[in-house]
């Protein structure tokens, strides 16, 4: 019998932009900044702590395994082993599951699962033009030789590549992210309107939830060596509207496209940390559990409509549960793209995918604007990679709670034609 | 640590055939396979080896053994996880005379110049700290091996002397000479590295490959450091001429020659004898016998000696691996970031975000200054967590205080956190200012409460004032002590009262300097003269540092607490703070201010002639210091004559090199001192008024 798994509290940075240079933290740094004020609340003492796990997609090379750099820089025990996962969007949330899976096969009592993710911090790529040209100078030996190899030289090799833009390429298609919600738009016939209708309200209500202080004990201040504080997601436009995001042009493919800067996710650093705890480990700390972690459930297609993971990936946890998208009292679908997320909620709805593709036998519906990301999503917040699988977790857990809902579901697209998605229930 | 790599730990060092070898006396010695002799140093029931006499003559034992077993080579290391040696023991200078000195240090020479003629090879392999004597025994052997985290210096200038062992000219014809006699006419310490780029030692490596290094040495596979050419060069006096009045410059910058004779005698000595070993030798003993006999010498050894007593008042572990800290102001922030350097993990809480994120920048920014690695910054740091909603407050096993002096805020938040506090946590406020008793009130368990007075900056202030009340448990303050010494600094217990030992009497410096400005002394005049005494700053730029405004508000409520003894503000003062120019902090005080708070100051040569002038000025602000500090001893806010001198000296800079105010006092007779006094209170008033307790000074 699987035990029963609990999330039982979680933290995350403030989203920072990503502003055109490295930002002020790397992954580990931000995994720290969220994950000391975390521990420190805690009832339990951090050797309660039996595995520690962090996705993360670009991790940099001075933080192999950021897992375990991060366990150790903060301080957990170094006899606690900790592994880090790296499934594209999905990292933070595959670390969420991972940990459900050992939790609930006993092996494991309380875990901190993770994600963090720096993109500012992408690295500059040389060409393999320029690499060549290294190598050919390293191997050679006397002073004519060398010379020779120098001579060699192009200077189109000086050229780096943006190593964030080759990552956010689909290495199977070469479609960029933003060209597979192209395709979706165009399928599930997406107008620039709606898209940039959804976007303002993504705005709006991260506003609304950081004004109102709905983020108290989930993002927590991160303060920087040169000493500058970070407090809040300095993403979010409150002012945005659909006026002003009609002006902009689009990105990936002008001049007809739909996908502008204004109406996809923003390019971020940040960190989430998300505690699981099993029954026992409850007990024994005086644990509160905000929500229990029901059934998750991975899915794939084709890459270049990857954005409809959410769907694929959702769909056999609802028949799993014999449940129907009505039933699921709040969902957190990641933002990558407004057009992407409009795209899954059209797809649940439409008879042809929900029942002959997905086998939902009529267990499909709409999913209503005011169960969607009630809070706001990746436009407006931001869109750390390796992150946001948690942060989307932990945030539909304390969204439940502060709603009183019952079951909800968080899921996201993954670059490479994936989707994930995990089932909670109130605790 | 862990626990396996705890239980590896012991296998760390290598010790070749001697790990397994009997203890004889200082010594552990075994031949291994390869005819190699290993001895090593490990001084029984201590963490740091000495050297000493006993060190020395069983040293000389084993060098006739070593003569009649004829091995291949000889490996001189230490057992001691802290390093090699730590120099030579201070203690056995106490109380001899110049003569036994002289022979003490002869003897010595002897043995080292025995281990230096050896047949066999000698072998020297540094880990840790190897300092003084200890580096002088090294420079014996015929070659230095360092391990990476070795540490190198010659600290004998702190104590007013120069090598003595040997070490001046062992040094100077080993290693670059112009470096070692930097090395030791600064007292710095240099690291492996630098060691070796210097000539110092011949081979840097990890621990674990001693063995192999000693092996490769043996087989000549390592190729000592030379000089040759720089020990050419300055084997001709002009060449070492021209480089000793460089020498000479740099010093007076630092040490002004008649307070601090050694480097000079240091640098005679080089310049006169550097072409010759042994004329260097002779040179040496003289002059050191000569500086040991020298009043700052005796006066630092002194200091040296105030500091192992006050890091001796320490009684055990207090306990402390977490500290919480309320406040990131200037002080907060400094004690907070002190700690995690030290190891403790801190939060540091304030209700404002914008204080914190100066604290961590003014943090990084002193913790890269002392800690150097990238890697101890970042753990440091890690190690310093910004909560901002006080969650270290109950898993703190001690919570300092440092938010502004005011009762009623301190008060409120004592009764905020009190039941929030760890069962055992102890309660520190940081308070310079407000009576302890006062603060107290109200508390449910009072006993757990104490006075921990930092001292500004924290980085380099060694002091701490560990403040106790009438309702203290001796447990709390035993504890603090020990927290106190942990934390790398000096604990000096006093008893609350007002402005404790240190403010109380700097207080009086400060405010006859501002008496003195408004006479028309030249500020200039009053701050070089204090300097010239010995004190580190003139107490007029003091006042500037500390600011205008908070040397007005505690000579305030000094005056207050203390009644007529104490000068009064002039006018000028309170309107200068009401103006807001209140010194560093606003670049405009008594003197301007740079960005840097360095003070605008006109050379003194260039003041006026018949400018005001007080043949007093010095004694005018001297004693009444002095008078607090007789004051504070009768009063029993302090107990310990040493201690309050020691306090002075790391908790304000007291010149040094005169031993502390008390042993001024005593050296300059305090029937002279009284009759200085009251002449001065017949010219200027009651605050020069001698305290009674001069009379128990006279025993």
């Amino acid at each position: 019998m699987p035990k029963s798994v609990y999330i039982v509290d979680g933290s995350r940075t403030p989203f920072i932009k990503a502003r055109g240079k490295p930002g002020p933290f790397t992954p580990v740094d931000l995994a720290v900044q969220c994950g000391r004020p975390l521990l420190m609340r805690q009832p339990f003492p951090e050797t309660a702590i039996d595995l520690v796990i962090l996705g993360c997609v670009n991790v940099i090379a001075d933080e192999m395994n950021p897992a375990r750099v991060a366990s150790l820089r903060l301080g957990i025990s170094d006899e606690t082993p900790a592994f880090s996962v790296q499934i594209n969007c999905g990292s933070g949330m595959q670390s969420i599951d991972t940990a459900f899976r050992y939790i609930e096969r006993g092996t494991a009592d309380i875990v901190l699962a993770g994600g963090a993710e720096a993109l500012s911090h992408s690295p500059l790529v040389l060409r393999r033009g320029a690499v060549d040209w290294f190598a050919r100078l390293n191997g050679a030996k006397t002073a004519g030789q060398k010379l020779k190899a120098a001579s060699g030289l192009k200077p189109d090799y000086l050229k780096p590549v943006l190593g964030l833009e080759r990552g956010l390429t689909d290495p199977i298609t070469e479609l960029n992210m933003g060209q597979t919600a192209e395709i979706l738009a165009h399928l599930f016939d997406i107008s620039r309107r709606d898209a940039d209708t959804f976007a303002v309200e993504s705005h709006h209500r991260l506003a609304k939830a950081t004004h109102e202080g709905w983020f108290k004990d989930e993002m927590l201040p991160a303060v920087a060596q040169d000493g500058s504080v970070y407090e809040k997601d300095d993403g979010v436009r409150p002012d945005s509207d659909v006026k002003s995001l009609a002006k902009l042009k689009p990105v990936f493919e002008k001049p007809y496209g739909k996908v502008t800067p204004g109406n996809a996710s923003q390019i971020t650093d940040g960190a989430s940390w998300t505690i699981l705890a099993s029954e026992e480990a409850v007990q024994q700390h005086g644990l509160k559990p905000i929500a229990r972690i029901v059934d998750s459930e991975w899915g794939a297609l084709d890459p270049s409509i990857m954005g409809l993971g959410p769907v694929v990936s959702t769909a056999p946890i609802l028949k799993r549960q014999e449940m129907a998208v009505a039933d699921i009292d709040l969902w957190e679908i990641n933002e990558a793209f407004a057009a992407q997320v409009l795209s899954c909620v059209k797809a649940l709805d439409d008879s042809t995918i929900a029942d002959e593709v997905l086998g939902l036998n009529g267990a499909g519906g709409r999913i209503a604007m005011d169960r969607l990301n009630v809070d706001g999503g990746a436009i407006s917040l931001g869109h750390p990679v390796g992150t946001s699988g948690n942060r989307i977790t932990l945030h539909l857990a304390n969204a439940m709670k502060r709603l009183g809902k019952r079951r909800g579901i968080a899921t996201e697209c993954i670059g490479g034609g994936q989707g994930g998605a995990m089932l909670l229930e109130a605790a | 640590m862990g626990r396996m790599l705890s239980a590896l730990q012991d296998r760390a060092l290598e010790l070749g055939a001697a790990r397994l070898a009997e203890q004889q006396g200082n010594w552990r010695a075994a031949i291994d396979d390869d005819y190699v002799y290993w001895l090593v140093l490990d001084c029984p029931g201590k963490s740091v080896n000495t050297i000493d006499r006993d060190v020395l003559t069983e040293l000389s034992h084993h060098i006739d053994h070593i003569i009649d077993q004829k091995p291949s080579a000889v490996v001189i290391r230490s057992a001691k996880v802290a390093g090699f040696a730590a120099g030579a023991d201070i203690n056995q200078f106490v109380g001899a005379t110049t003569g036994d000195i002289r022979g003490m240090l002869k003897e010595g020479h002897l043995v080292l110049d025995r281990l230096a003629d050896l047949q066999a090879k000698t072998i020297a392999v540094i880990h840790g700290h190897c300092l003084g004597g200890g580096l002088e025994l090294a420079l014996a052997c015929d070659m230095r091996i360092a391990v990476k985290d070795a540490s190198l210096g010659f600290p004998e200038v702190m104590l007013g002397l120069h090598p003595g062992l040997g070490g001046t000219y062992r040094s100077t014809m080993k290693a670059d000479p112009v470096e070692a006699m930097t090395l030791m006419l600064t007292g710095k310490s240099i690291n492996a590295k630098k060691a070796k780029a210097i000539g110092l030692v011949d081979a840097v490596v990890e621990e674990r490959h001693v063995g192999a290094a000693v092996d490769a040495a043996l087989h000549n596979d390592i190729e000592p450091t030379s000089h040759g050419v720089k020990h050419q060069a300055f084997s001709l006096k002009p060449a070492r001429t021209l480089a000793a009045k460089q020498m000479r410059k740099k010093t007076a910058e630092k040490a002004p020659k008649d307070t601090y004779p050694a480097p000079y005698a240091l640098i005679d000595l080089w310049e006169e004898y550097g072409g010759s070993e042994q004329a260097m030798q002779e040179g040496e003993l003289s002059s050191f016998a000569k500086l040991i006999e020298s009043e700052t010498s005796r006066n630092l050894v002194r200091v040296f000696f105030l500091r192992e007593k006050m890091r001796g008042l320490r009684t055990g572990k207090s306990g402390v691996k977490h500290v919480h800290v309320i406040g990131a102001g200037a002080m907060g922030g400094e004690i907070a970031a002190w700690a995690a350097k030290q190891g403790f993990r801190v939060t540091l809480g304030d209700v404002a975000l914008k204080p914190m994120g100066k604290a961590i920048k003014a943090a990084f920014k002193m913790l890269q200054g002392v800690l150097k690695d990238p890697l101890k910054v970042r753990d440091a740091l890690d190690r310093l967590i910004p909560d901002t909603d006080g969650l270290g407050i109950s898993r703190a096993d001690i919570v300092i205080e440092a938010v502004p002096e005011k009762l009623d805020l301190k008060r409120k938040i004592y009764a905020d956190i009190e039941p929030k506090l760890k069962p055992g946590a102890i309660l520190a406020t940081n308070t310079s200012a407000l009576p302890l008793p006062d603060l107290a009130e109200g508390l449910s368990d009072p006993s757990r409460f104490v006075g921990l007075h930092f001292f500004n900056p924290v980085s380099r202030m060694q002091l701490i004032e560990i403040v106790s009340h009438d309702r203290i448990s001796e447990e709390t303050t035993s504890r603090a002590t020990n927290f106190a010494v942990e934390l790398s600094r000096l604990p000096a217990p006093v008893k609350s009262a007002p402005g404790f030992l240190v403010n109380r009497a700097l207080l009086p410096y400060m405010a006859e300097a501002l008496i003195m400005v408004d006479e028309g002394i030249p500020k200039e005049r009053i701050d070089d003269r204090a300097e010239k005494f010995g004190m580190p700053m003139g107490p007029v730029e003091l006042n500037d540092q500390v600011g205008l405004d908070v040397a007005l508000d505690v000579s305030e409520s000094l005056r207050e607490r203390l009644g007529g003894v104490f000068p009064s503000t002039p006018g000028w003062l309170k309107k200068m703070v009401e103006d807001g120019k209140l010194g560093r902090k606003t670049g405009q005080g008594l003197y301007e201010l740079d960005d840097k708070g360095k003070p605008q100051k006109k050379p003194v040569e260039s003041l006026k002639d018949g400018s005001k002038d007080d043949p007093d000025l010095i004694d005018r602000l001297i004693l009444p210091m002095l008078n607090a500090i007789v004051a504070c001893l009768r009063e029993g806010v302090i107990t310990d004559e040493d201690v309050a001198d020691g306090a002075m000296i790391f908790g304000t800079g007291f010149a040094p090199f005169r031993g502390g105010p008390i042993n001024y006092a005593k050296k300059r007779g305090v029937d002279e001192i009284v009759a200085k006094m009251n002449a001065l209170k017949e010219k200027h008033g009651e605050r020069f008024t001698p305290d009674a307790g001069w009379d128990r000074l006279r025993g």
